[in-house]
């Protein structure tokens, strides 16, 4: 593989040099403001080993389980989800961390799948949309948001169930403008948020 | 045609409802009544795939994942203008796991000219995605750059570069509907005019009715190129065996997919198979594969495996279609009284390399006036194709119509609302602007410059009309089974509007069941052929065969029931999970077990779109009558920084009978977000010096996010005029036309200074309070 194969030939600037700045990006929010929650995920420990160019078998607890997945190392987690670890619940739209569509939780926090490389998870516990309803018993969120019809064409509505049911564990009495915020960087081309508010809210309220 | 009368609902229930016969086909069913006595249509009802898209198990296009299958990836121009003399793909065909490279060619095996940045070159299929966007960066394309221009007032003079210098053919889905110019007329880049559509032509002396003008307004509104961003991009799955090729594919239109790849690959349309069951949003950009789809075929022919090609976000603006943006030339006039003399409309407008820029139907259509003459251009530009976005043309034309007649309003001193109801004789429109005001409290109102301080705000409110679209090659089939289940089959599909769930809840209507309880199997084309998901049309032209196939097979099935009780099978009802006779208490049958009764394990009935009662407008199927929107907003301007909040719009809006109100909720909902976006935010840049677009991401190209989102208010208004077994229509692209318009007024109320620009950006608030335009 050549030194240049991860520029991205689409945004200007690496990926890798990227994540090297930023640490793992969180979601939730745009561009700007990934990076918040990054000092969390600062302490895993340098490893200072080289992996690839050929792919690598990593392990990774994903929904409680250990996958091992055979991936090269310039892959993203979202990638691995989707592609390796046939998880396709988690969607890539924009593919720079500004969209939130593939907000996965890493040991409980939402980040940008898309802008998290699968080597970086190490031993942390992932959790996609396919992990919120173990054994078919949905999240208080999942049913709001069939109660409330909280998705049209539903390419956002993993992301934004992520990103929602993350603000309801922090804080279990948000109001409106606590919904908007948290979900701020998740977009919606539909036009949903209306019912993705009132689903959350209704939702925080049957959590009570 | 055996035909029988029967008595129909017609009109607006508390205001005008009441019956009126017509002659139908004998074997449609009898007239439902007004929604308030019906179980489940009418209703608020789940989402029968909802519980797939909450835990990600729906799978779209882009889920996709077959055993062999190769990830695809285009190679696109990057330069906007060029010969191509050369492509090397041997460094990229040498890396490990890529399996197949294609270059697009012409017939005659030459290199297409490159036309437009983003334009494909070439494609590679590989192991994964990452090594497939590798080998397109291997790939070394030697261009022979040529002059090119990007701005549309720059294209329209005679010396600039020629995109095409022949007559082209017309892109089908590029903008207004109706009889356009095919590209033939015209000079250079400037095509057209289009001077008619399908509601008439010119109509008049538009001298004359200037002439007896006592009030006229004349301006030019301007709107932006906006791109679709569907967050799944276009793409495709295709696995082509030597027995026919089956294709997954985010689409609005199966069978538009199918029929393109069979004519393109010269198979029989048989031997195509378009699969879309879910889809991730696509506004109208959505009703051609074209030109990925056929390359994926290519690539999965080449390697014999299947292909998964999704367009990146990047190449999904460059390519994948866009709203033409519209230089709108308005010259109204009107007496004393309010009453219109003339219209003159002329528009100029770039689909980039495609044409279908006009924005001319609103004016034509929206108020009657007597004298109307317009010309529609189309100019062609360096850029990417345009592309039918919701109500296409309409939302350009109503943000400078609907502009025009409040600043007639004004030279008139009358209050907007209120020279509405004086000139538009439409009176669905006038329910809506009734029930609207008073939600909206529209008493509020004050003229332009009430408003002062820093913080300014304004209301303003506008409106649309749409017509009923009825495809009348839309086939339904209804199957119910022995074991019970009932079900029902098209090859239409859902784009995220709930087609499905409305389907369902007809066929629940039908059979006295619960919606959740009826099967919905759709967007397939081994299924019945049904319409793309365009014009507005699926719910109007599939919901009266979705209620004329249940009831085909319900009656089947009591004719069967009726032989046994001995009586008629016109006596039978079906009711709350029961078959009852209507005279005699004692006779009665659970469904289930009239259906393990059936003399066959199952009971097949379709029926196609029937015409409407009474006729179309225009046999094609232009129905009678219009949807109706009137949408108020309610901004607040703040002169210090230029910024535009809007805080809240009431959307009252008619699509005959409602089937399903949340449903309908979520698309006036969704409809307003993108209306607030459009005048307020979205814009694609493009740099005239190399002819990218600067913003080809979902940051720098600025939509509203959650914190932009005004409160909104939705009015369904019911409406009945009695034209076929449903009633219903839809509601996709009425949502959307008036907002822009309605946001525009709203901030002339607040700030006294007309933006005749969108979007209305900060700066352009500072630059019109400043009065730098002068």
């Amino acid at each position: 593989m050549k030194e240049d194969s991860n520029k991205s030939d689409t945004n200007g600037f690496t990926r890798r040099k990227f994540l090297r700045g930023a640490g793992i990006t969180t979601a939730g929010s745009v561009l700007l403001n990934t990076g918040l929650l990054a000092a969390d995920f600062h302490s895993a420990p340098e490893t200072g080993i080289y992996m690839g160019p050929d792919a690598v078998t990593v392990q990774m607890q994903i929904n409680g389980q250990m996958e091992h997945l055979t991936i090269e190392p310039r892959t993203t987690l979202a990638t691995a989800l989707r592609d390796h670890a046939g998880l396709t619940g988690t969607k890539v739209v924009c593919d720079r961390g500004s969209c939130s569509a593939c907000t996965v939780w890493i040991d409980g926090k939402p980040v940008n799948s898309c802008m998290t490389l699968a080597i970086d998870v190490g031993g942390r516990e992932v959790t996609t949309i396919e992990g919120l309803a173990p054994g078919g018993n949905l999240h208080p969120v999942q049913e709001a948001f069939i109660e409330h019809d909280a998705s049209q064409c539903g390419y956002c509505t993993p992301g934004m169930i992520m990103t929602c049911a993350h603000l309801l564990k922090e804080n279990p009495n948000p109001t409106l403008e606590d919904v908007k915020i948290a979900t701020r960087g998740n977009l919606c081309r539909c036009g949903t948020y209306p019912h993705v508010f009132k689903a959350t809210l209704a939702a925080a309220d049957k959590m009570k | 045609m055996d035909t029988r009368k029967e008595k129909f609902p017609y009109g607006i229930p508390d205001h005008n409802l009441t019956e009126i016969e017509r002659e139908i086909p004998a074997d449609e069913p009898p007239a439902w009544p007004v929604n308030d006595q019906l179980q489940e249509v009418g209703k608020r009802r789940i989402r029968v795939d909802a519980r797939a898209k909450v835990t990600g198990e729906a799978k779209y296009t882009s889920d996709i994942r077959l055993p062999g299958m190769l990830y695809a990836k285009i190679l696109t121009a990057k330069v906007p203008h060029a010969s191509i003399r050369n492509i090397n793909t041997q460094e990229a065909e040498k890396l490990p796991g890529v399996h197949a490279v294609h270059i697009l060619r012409n017939e005659d095996n030459s290199y297409p000219d490159v036309k437009y940045v983003g334009q494909p070159v070439a494609a590679v299929a590989a192991d994964s995605l990452d090594i497939a966007r590798q080998a397109t960066r291997m790939i070394q394309v030697d261009y022979l750059e040529k002059p090119f221009v990007i701005d549309v007032e720059q294209a329209m003079k005679p010396e600039a570069p020629l995109v095409f210098d022949a007559p082209i053919a017309r892109q089908a889905d590029g903008g207004d509907v109706g009889v356009v110019h095919d590209g033939s007329k015209g000079q250079g880049n400037l095509r057209g005019p289009s001077t008619s559509s399908f509601f008439g032509g010119p109509r008049g002396d538009l001298e004359a009715g200037f002439s007896q003008a006592d009030v006229i307004v004349e301006q030019t509104y301007r709107t932006q190129v906006q791109t679709h961003v569907p967050l799944e991009t276009h793409g495709v799955v295709i696995d082509w065996k030597p027995e026919g090729m089956t294709v997954y594919a985010s689409t609005q239109s199966t069978k538009d997919v199918r029929d393109e790849l069979a004519d393109y690959f010269d198979l029989p349309k048989s031997r195509v198979r378009v699969i879309c069951e879910f889809m991730g949003g696509g506004f109208g950009a959505k009703h051609s594969t074209s030109p990925y789809g056929p390359v994926a075929a290519i690539l999965s022919q080449k390697t014999g495996r299947p292909v998964w090609l999704m367009l990146e976000r990047k190449e999904e603006h460059l390519m994948a279609g866009n709203r033409p943006n519209s230089i709108h030339y308005l010259k109204i006039g009107a007496k004393k009284d309010g009453m219109l003399t003339a219209i003159q409309q002329r528009s100029h407008g770039t689909a980039g390399v495609a044409l279908g820029a006009g924005v001319g139907r609103v004016a034509q259509i929206l108020y009657e006036c007597p004298n109307f003459a317009t010309e529609q251009y189309d100019v062609l530009t360096f850029a990417g194709p345009g592309a039918a976005w919701r109500a296409p043309g309409n939302v350009q034309g109503a943000f400078g119509v609907e502009q025009a007649i409040d600043e007639l309003a004004e030279k008139l001193n009358l209050n907007p609302l209120a020279y509405r109801d004086k000139i538009d004789q439409s009176e669905v429109r006038k329910v809506l602007r009734q029930r609207g005001a008073k939600q909206f409290d529209w008493s509020r109102w004050k003229p332009a410059g009430s408003s002062t301080g820093t913080i300014r705000k304004g209301l303003g409110v506008a409106q649309s009309t749409w017509p009923r679209f009825v495809d009348l090659d839309s086939t339904v089939e209804v199957k119910i089974y022995r074991d019970g289940a009932v079900e029902v089959r098209s090859g239409v599909q859902d784009i995220g509007t709930g087609t499905k769930t409305i389907m369902a809840q007809i066929v629940a209507e039908e059979f006295g069941l619960k919606t959740a309880d009826v099967i919905v199997r759709i967007g397939d084309t081994i299924f019945p052929d049904a319409p793309g998901s365009g014009g507005s049309k699926v719910t109007g032209s599939i919901t009266p065969p979705t209620r004329n196939a249940a009831y085909k097979a319900k009656m089947e099935l009591f004719k069967q029931i009726a032989q046994q009780w001995q009586t008629d099978a016109t006596k039978l009802v079906a009711s709350n999970g029961m078959i009852l006779h209507k005279d005699d208490a004692s006779k009665k049958v659970s469904l289930k077990e009239a259906l393990q009764r059936m003399r066959t394990g199952q009971i097949t009935a379709s029926a196609s779109r029937s015409d409407d009662y009474g006729g179309f407008a225009q046999p094609w199927g232009l129905a009678h009558g219009h949807l109706g929107s009137v949408q108020f907003a309610e901004v607040t301007v703040n002169t210090d920084t230029g910024m535009v909040k809007v805080d809240r719009i009431v959307a009252a809006h008619s699509c005959g009978r409602p089937i399903n109100l949340t449903q309908i909720e979520s698309q006036i909902n969704g409809g307003v977000i993108q209306g607030v976006s459009y005048a307020l935010y979205e814009d694609r840049v493009m740099d005239e010096a190399t002819g990218h677009m600067m913003n080809p991401d979902v940051d720098r190209y600025q939509i509203a996010y959650s914190m932009e989102i005004p409160a909104i208010e939705p009015i369904i208004v019911e409406e009945y005029p009695a034209l076929s077994s449903t009633d219903a229509y839809g509601i996709g692209e009425p949502a959307n036309i008036a907002t822009a318009a309605a946001v525009a007024n709203a901030v002339y109320n607040a700030i006294g200074m007309r933006m005749y620009e969108i979007p209305i950006t900060p700066a352009r608030i500072l630059k019109a309070l400043n009065h730098l335009d002068q």
